[in-house]
């Protein structure tokens, strides 16, 4: 085994098993169940992204940074390394078991390691393998932290859809706008709720501004508040604002907390409050009489 | 002196008579002093000259901090004193966030979405026709 140098760390040892190693390593992760159930499409594709992998870890041992997530080798994996971890958790698994996944590399290359080195002193394979061993631990750091930040991501987009979607501003009337309400209200939300209430009110001139709150499940103290700051916001501009949508259920529990709503107008229904509205706007609503003439 | 020209500390807010309307238009920063001013100008105007409303336009101002909050609510009850009735008139969306969050909800104070809006309110009757009551059709 001309390969057995006695000089070089364990890193460099290291690297130059992953080099001369490098098809063979990628033939057995290509059997894993990770880059088995990933590429579906053929084994050669499996084989080629296990290479890819070994480059890296091979990059990343040259440089000596075993124990560095955010060594330079890695940069070009993550994108790879998340799209796997993705199509894993699409595919119904928790993070435990891709995390589980990932550690299944380890054992192929361990062998492997152990039968190249067969005649090295036993201490010198103990070093290489411990050596090896801390960069496929960092190699899994850097996969489960390449998932997790894509799974922040897609959060982060979707409150952002979420905030964008949930306050829809409706023209009713001439001067009567409304915001249906919909989902549990934090305080991020009920922010952007009493901006958009109030951009609005000033746009389209609206005496009145209804605030349906059918669609929220609970009222609790902090909504309460929530509402009657948009409530006194409306009424300093200039608008009336009126509450509607409140659920027998949510009138219980509105009374069982003793919230003093007593300044918010309230009622039952969208069509109540729509009708109030236009009642004080002096407007009237009355059936067409049969024979098609208007009745005052 | 320099300075005080860049910032005026003691400037009079035109007070213009509408018939029995006195209309007050605020624009931009407004100090203190000049706060305290328009507050002595106001009553002293309604005073000497009978009107029956006060309409403030601050669709101009961009900050209004508590003092001015509180110069604002004081005008309104000192009007109320003198029987004239002050609607506050067109406050932007940001300032009633800031003015609601500050807890300056001005209680009692009449507001309006514009100067038309507020002159309109202070034609009606003093006293607003209870809501649920039939509303008198004028023929």
């Amino acid at each position: 085994m001309p390969e057995h140098e006695a000089g070089g760390t364990p890193t460099v040892e290291v690297r130059d098993f992953l080099r001369r190693r490098r098809e063979q390593i990628a033939q057995r992760w290509a059997d894993e169940p990770l880059f088995r159930t990933v590429f579906t499409v053929s084994r050669d594709e499996a084989v080629e992204a296990g290479k890819v992998v070994v480059d890296a870890l091979a990059e990343v041992a040259d440089a000596g940074r075993v124990e560095d997530p955010d060594a330079a080798g890695f940069s070009g994996l993550r994108e790879q390394l998340s799209r796997m971890g993705a199509a894993r958790s699409r595919a119904g698994l928790s993070t435990t078991q891709v995390s589980s996944e990932l550690a299944a590399l380890w054992p192929p290359v361990e062998n492997l390691l152990v039968a190249d080195m067969d005649e090295a002193p036993p201490e010198r394979t103990r070093e290489c393998a411990s050596a090896l061993g801390v960069l496929m631990g960092t190699l899994r750091l850097v996969a489960m932290q390449a998932a997790l930040s894509e799974g922040q991501a897609l959060i982060d987009r979707q409150r952002l859809q979420l905030l964008e979607v949930a306050t829809p501003v409706i023209k009713l009337w001439d001067g009567i706008v409304a915001v249906p309400l919909i989902g549990t209200l934090d305080s991020a939300r009920s922010q952007v709720v009493m901006e958009t209430l109030l951009n609005a009110v000033v746009d389209q001139q609206a005496r009145f501004a209804i605030l349906d709150i059918t669609g929220v499940p609970t009222v609790d103290s902090l909504v309460a508040q929530h509402l009657m700051k948009t409530v006194a916001a409306a009424r300093l501009m200039g608008a009336e604002c009126v509450v509607s949508g409140i659920r027998p259920a949510i009138a219980q529990t509105i009374v069982h907390l003793g919230l003093d709503l007593g300044t918010v107008k309230t009622r039952a229904s969208l069509a109540d409050a729509l009708g109030h509205c236009l009642h004080e706007l002096g407007t009237n609503i009355v059936n067409a009489a049969p024979d098609g003439a208007g009745r005052r | 002196m320099s300075e005080q020209s860049s910032r005026p500390v003691a400037g009079h807010v035109p007070v213009l008579r509408l018939g029995e309307v006195l209309l007050v238009t605020l624009q931009g920063d407004l100090y203190d002093t000049t706060a305290q001013q328009l507050q002595q100008d106001l009553s002293e105007t309604i005073a000497t000259s009978r009107v029956t409303g006060v309409v403030i336009d601050i669709s101009g101002v961009e900050v209004v901090d508590s003092f001015l909050g509180r110069v604002l609510a004081e005008i309104a009850a000192q009007s109320e004193l003198l029987a004239a009735r002050t609607v506050l008139a067109g406050m932007r969306p940001a300032v009633a966030i800031t003015l609601v969050e500050l807890g300056l909800t001005l209680p009692g104070m009449r507001t309006a979405l514009n100067t038309e809006a507020a002159l309109e309110l202070l034609t009606r009757p003093a006293v607003p026709s209870r809501s649920g009551g039939l509303r008198q059709e004028s023929p």
